[in-house]
Parts: structure tokens; sequence; C-alpha cells
């Protein structure tokens, strides 16, 4: 038994602790999601240039890391500082999926991805997916020797900044089927493509990107035709874990803030922090963010195992993620009083991040019931 | 025991949906429906309507021009108007400092300011929250110093929702420092015109603009302004404070919540099938209708109580509390049903008439930003944790 980091890893946690707390602002959040990218090429290239990128990535793939709790430590660290950049969509989606699927050319992007020089936005859901992995009616007809796509692709997360896309299709099937779903990687100004770019709550930008007739050759194709969704739920379990991570160190920022907010703010002569009935509360808090913090080592020590037992770790940890946001994002609102509503106070970005990852990868309703379903199988 | 309304309230009810028929114009509910902003000439446009019908002072004494109506006819109002989409009542006139004015203020300040109020010549807002006095409201620092035949006020109050549309303020001013906190507070009205009033919008997590702040730089006041005595403000406060809580359970904004939410939820496909089908999902559901359910007849106990001319004392804090977890529960359920297109922030989306086409299905920016929105709910009109103070000390003696 040990939960010590590697000495690796803790110099990882170290460096990008640092780099994130003197660059990281309030201000530069913000200024990032009203830019028309939606985030910081500055912070990008830092990020590259440290390893973070890479430390996504195993050491096959052209990386130094790639493992469970890679992810976790960087996942967390961008979490505390609130950061909005793309890496997740980027980093663990799009270019996961590259690694696991990829032809020679295509597996070329990886090191482009690690360097930083390149953005890969993954655009899977639908307007009518909700949090249905297999539920994909975008099509692509093969015509010649390649395929002509047609579809809508919803709130895809980094899309703006994103030089190529990864885009998921129906190359059979019906519209739940997990069988004959295809990816492509194209680039994000190909012929047919259309953006509508927006802000998001809690920082960053994504759009919706309409799919018509866009034509594609068969070198386009990522992976075998039609048998895309085993390597689907792998991304979609890297990625749980990683927003899982982010969650946490969102939650960790908070706890901070508050904290320091009870002590500091005085009324009826006192610190409000000397009220018991705050005492307890924030004491809750502290416990259910330890208990975030042990879902988060439980996924993320079971992300390269078994396949059914790996996928029940993914929904408990969501759903136990999804609980606990939503209690120390309306208790410590509650316990700031007004100045928490306030969008110049930190609080409010690291609340509104918080809130919406119930609402990537299925919300704590949907794991609770794919738990379920998992833990009877 | 009888829960129904009697045959007058019930002829009193349908006086109400006769009138909202005939004169809610569809501009206004379809926006208060559809979560769009309101603006000034949205509320006055409302106002004005009720005006005419006598019917916009639910809480005065006829005598001032008020319906002179019981709890019950209000009560039967606020479900009737809030299930037709209507604009709330803006309350800081008409709810807080004419109630005030009339207990309080001299022959001259009912006369001048009462018609004002009903007529929509001004438009008050409420200065009681400072940076340093929010649950702790007697620590207010803001001062009024006399200097001839007027105060010299000093300071800054905050919170102040919808000051942006406001020239009239009333105040909670520190007139002197001697004896308890709350012995040295008075009751001023300020002009917001005066030279020194300054309003600076605060923008609050949901991206709107609807709180502000309003410094005072040596406003001089006249003396008439004062209402009642010098250093009893504390009582017209208090006594205001009551006035705020009319309707606090909110039984009918969580009602119509409780409907969008359920229309939501029967738009939403998850896993093939509508939300409202999935027995999670509509076990929240169910179980915050519940709690709905029981929480409306709270609220009739206690109007029927305030009716027979008991006054609510601390019941009131018992209803703001269960009626604001009701409603921020269904906030947070709304916002759960929405599903991924939580996410997207367009602003625009909220301008009724905007041109922009809604990102995701025209609910989704709404709902979520209520969800935040309505944070505030546990958090104004004395925290949930100071009722709960109440509660502890008044009803149990602890």
């Amino acid at each position: 038994m040990n939960f010590e980091l590697t000495e690796e890893r803790q110099m990882l946690q170290d460096g990008l602790r640092r780099y994130l707390s003197e660059s990281v602002t309030h201000e530069g959040l913000a200024a990032a999601t009203d830019s028309d990218a939606g985030h910081d090429a500055g912070l990008w290239a830092g990020l590259a240039e440290m390893g973070v990128i890479g430390a996504l990535f195993s050491e096959e793939d052209g990386g130094f890391g790639g493992a469970g709790f890679d992810l976790s430590l960087v996942f967390e660290e961008t979490g505390r500082a609130g950061l909005v950049e793309p890496l997740l969509d980027v980093g663990v989606l799009s270019g996961g999926l590259i690694a696991a699927l990829g032809n020679d050319t295509q597996r070329g992007l990886v090191e482009q991805i690690i360097g930083g020089v390149v953005q890969v936005a993954f655009a899977h859901g639908e307007p009518n997916s909700r949090y249905d992995l297999s539920r994909v009616e975008t099509t692509a007809k093969a015509q010649g020797d390649g395929y002509v796509l047609n579809g809508r692709k919803a709130v895809v997360v980094g899309a703006p900044s994103a030089q190529m896309l990864i885009v998921s299709a129906r190359t059979s099937g019906n519209a739940m089927d997990q069988d004959g779903i295809s990816l492509f990687l194209l680039p994000a100004g190909h012929d047919g493509i259309e953006m509508r770019s927006y802000p998001l709550n809690g920082g960053g930008r994504a759009a919706e990107v309409t799919l018509t007739d866009v034509t594609v050759g068969a070198d386009a194709l990522l992976g075998a035709e039609g048998q895309a969704f085993a390597a689907l739920e792998d991304a979609n379990a890297r990625a749980t874990c990683a927003i899982a991570a982010e969650a946490l160190g969102l939650m960790e920022t908070i706890k901070t803030l508050t904290t320091d907010y009870l002590s500091q703010r005085k009324q009826f002569g006192q610190p409000i922090g000397k009220f018991q009935v705050l005492q307890h509360r924030m004491a809750d808090v502290l416990i259910e963010i330890e208990q975030a913090r042990s879902a988060v080592i439980n996924l993320a020590g079971n992300l390269d195992g078994d396949r059914v037992e790996r996928e029940r770790h993914v929904s408990a940890t969501k759903n136990l993620i999804g609980r606990v946001a939503r209690q120390v994002v309306e208790e410590s609102i509650q316990m700031h009083g007004g100045i928490g509503m306030t969008q110049e106070y930190a609080l409010s970005h690291f609340a509104k991040r918080l809130t919406m990852v119930d609402h990537r990868f299925g919300d704590t309703d949907f794991h609770l019931e794919r738990f379920i379903r998992l833990s009877a199988a | 025991m009888d829960l129904s309304y009697t045959p007058e309230q019930l002829a009193f009810q349908d006086e109400v949906r006769s009138f909202l028929q005939d004169k809610l114009p569809a501009h206004l509910s379809d926006k208060v429906k559809g979560g769009k902003r309101l603006g000034k000439a949205d509320y006055e446009e409302w106002h004005a309507i009720l005006n005419e019908r006598g019917w916009l002072a639910a809480t005065w004494a006829p005598e001032y021009g008020g319906t002179g109506w019981d709890a019950v006819q209000r009560h039967i109002f606020e479900m009737e108007t809030t299930a037709a989409g209507a604009p709330r009542i803006v309350p800081f006139g008409l709810h807080m400092l004419g109630p005030v004015l009339q207990k309080f203020g001299n022959q001259q300040q009912k006369d001048y300011w009462l018609p004002r109020i009903l007529n929509g010549d001004d438009w008050w807002c409420q200065g009681y929250s400072e940076p340093g006095a929010g649950s702790d409201l007697a620590s207010v620092k803001t001062t009024a110093v006399r200097d001839g035949d007027h105060y010299v006020v000093n300071g800054q109050k905050t919170w102040t929702t919808l000051g942006q549309y406001a020239n009239m303020i009333f105040c909670l001013v520190r007139t002197s420092k001697e004896g308890k906190p709350q012995e040295g507070i008075s009751f001023l009205l300020v002009d917001m015109d005066t030279p020194g009033v300054e309003v600076r919008p605060i923008v609050l997590l949901d991206g709107e603009a609807e709180v502000n702040e309003v410094w005072f730089d040596n406003v001089r006041v006249p003396v008439e302004n004062l209402v009642g005595e010098e250093n009893k403000g504390w009582t017209y406060a208090k006594y205001l404070l009551t006035h705020e809580r009319t309707n606090i359970a909110g039984v009918g904004f969580a009602r119509q919540g409780l409907a969008n939410l359920r229309r939501i939820a029967g738009l939403e496909q998850s896993g093939g099938q509508p939300l409202i089908q999935n027995p999670f999902f509509a076990g929240r559901l169910a179980q915050v209708e519940i709690d709905l359910m029981a929480m409306a007849t709270t609220n009739l106990r206690v109007i029927a109580a305030a009716a027979a001319g008991n006054a609510p004392g601390a019941e009131s804090s018992m209803l703001k509390v269960k009626g604001t977890i009701i409603r921020q529960e269904i906030n947070a359920l709304t916002r759960q049903a929405i599903g991924p297109y939580a996410a997207p922030f367009v602003s625009e989306e909220l301008e009724a008439g905007s041109n922009a086409d809604p990102v995701g299905p025209e609910y989704a920016m709404a709902g979520t930003q209520a969800y935040f929105n309505n944070r505030k709910l546990s958090i104004y009109g004395g925290s949930n944790e100071v009722q709960r103070q109440i509660i502890s000390k008044a009803i149990l003696g602890l």
C-alpha cells in the first residue's frame, strides 16, 4: 500500500502547480474565454514546454506518462488553477484516440500535439445524444474510395482553437448501436464544415459543428470502419478520470477560498468561522472532498484494468464527484453570502466550472443507473 | 378542517383570472415564461395596468389606495398572477416603503410619496446591506450627520437590487454611535439625483447586473426626508422586513418552476426515452413535488392564521427556509435535465426578440442561469442561517 507520488510525478506536480499559480489569473481566464480561440496560446505553449501534454501519453506513444495517476495529477492541478485550456479535449480525448487507432501517418500528429503545435478537437456528442456514448446519428456514406459525412455535433469543446477535428459518424446500424461507429480525422476548415463558436459556463469555448456533404478520402478514417466503440469507451474512461481529477482540484481551491473567507469575514463582532453551524458544515465539505479524492484514486488505479471493473469505477467515481460537486458549490456560495455570487470574485469561476463537470461524460443519475447495471452484470 | 376556498374566495379567483386573461400583455408573459430579461419599461407597464384596476398595492390599506385584501385574497392573487406569467411586482416601493410610511411617516410624507409610488413617478430601491453589514444588519456604518436643515450622508450600500433603474433610495443610516448598534440607526429617504450619489453595477455569476453598489459622498438630504424619529430606524426596518417576507414561501414560483421542469424532462431524451420516464429522474422530481404539496399547505396554514388576525412571526422564517430549499432543488433538477447544453453561455439568448438562434434547446440558457442566479434565494432577505436562528430563538426558545 502506497499513496505517495513517485519522484517524477512529485516533480511534475510541484512544477505544474508553481507554473500555474504564477501564470493563471482570474482576469486572464476571463480574457481567454472572451477571445475567439477561447484559450491562451502562451499558456498552451508553456504547458507543452513543461511536458504536461506529454505526461498524458505513454512512452510508447511518444510521451512520458499516460497512466491513470499521470492524468489525475495533471488535471487536479489544472482544476486547482481553474484553467480553461482544452487540455482534456486535445490531450486525453483526441490525442488518446489518435494514439490508439491511428496509422503511422496519423500517429505523427501525436508528436505535434505533445509539442503544443497542433490542437485536435473531438466532435462526438450530438444534439440528441445527451450522455449516450453510442448514440451517433451523423452519417458517413461510402462514396468512391472515400466517404461523405452529414450531421451535427454539439458542444465540441476546444473546436474554436483546433486545426483538426475527429468526427464520429455512423457507417452502419441504427442510432443507438455500438457497432457501426467510425471516426474520421480531418482539417477543421474542411469544405462543408461550419462552426458556431460560443463561450462556456465555467470558461473556455466550444462550437456547434455542422457537417454538410463533407467529402473525405479513405485516408481520413481513424481506425477500422464501424469498430470505434471500444476505443470511444476507453477514451471516455480516461476523460472521466481527468475531469474527476479536475473537479477535485476545483474543490480544493473552493475549500481554501471558503475557509479563508470564514476566517476573515466578521459579523456580530466575530469571524463567521467561529459560528458552530458553519464550522460543522465546512467540516462536512472537507469530509466529502476527501471522499472525492479517494474516488479519483479508485478510478485512476483501475483505468488500465479489466473492462467491466474499470467501467464500474468510471460510473462510481463520476456519480460521487457529481454529488460532492453540488454540495461544495452550493455550500461555498451560501457560506460566502452575496460576495460568493459576484463575477468579480474568483469563487464564481470555480463554482461554475465545477457545476459544469456534471454536464459532461454523464451526470450523477446517469452513472448511478449505469453503476447498478454494471454491478448486476 | 376544510382545505377548500369559500364561494367568495372562488369568485375572487375567477375575477383575477379573467382580469389576467384580458389585461396581461402577451409580450410580458412570454418574457417571464421564457426566462428572458425584463427591463424597467416592462415592470412599469405591468404596474400601470394593475394600478388602473386598483390592484397594485395588495398590502396597503384602502385609504391609501390599497386593495384592502386579506391574506387569503393576497395569496390567491399571487398564485394566479404567477401562474399566468405576470411580471413580479417590484417590491421596494409597494411592499416595503409603502407600509413603513403608512405606519411611521408623517402626513406630509404619506400625501407626497404614496401616490407617487402607485403612479410610478418614483422607482425606489433598498439601501440596507453594506459591505460590512449583511446578516448583521445593525452594524451599518453609513453616516448621516445633521447640518442645519440637512443630513450629510457618507458611506456605501450594496446588493441594491435594480438600483440602476431607481431615482429614490430608502436607507438605514447611522445617526448616533451611542448605546447598542440598533439604537443609533435612522430611516432616511434619499433622492439619487443628489450630487454625491453614485451607482455602480455588480455583475453576478450568471453574467447579469441586477444588483448594484450605491456610494454616498457628502450627499445633502433635507431633514424632512427622515421617516419617524431619529435613531428609531431599526424599529421601522424590522417592520419593513416583516412585509418583505410576504409571499416568502414562493409557492407560485415553485409551481411554475416545476411545470417548466416537467416540460423539459419530457423533451430531453436519455437512453432512447424521455428523461421524465427515467425512474431515477422521475423519483427526484416526485420527491420535490411531494415536498411542495406539503409546503403549500404549511403556507396556507400561516395565511389562514394571518387572515384571522395573527401576525406571522417566526413562521415566515420557516416558510422562507423550506420554500427556498424547494425552489433551489427545482432549479438544480432543471439544470440537470438540460444536460450537455447547460454549458453554452450565450448572453444574447436572454434578450427577448434576439435574432440569434439558441445554441441548444430554447430553455437551456434560461434554465441554467436560473440555477446560478437563484443561489441568492437562500442568501438575501435574511439568509437561511439567520432564519434558522430566529426559529430556534422565537419558536423553540433556545
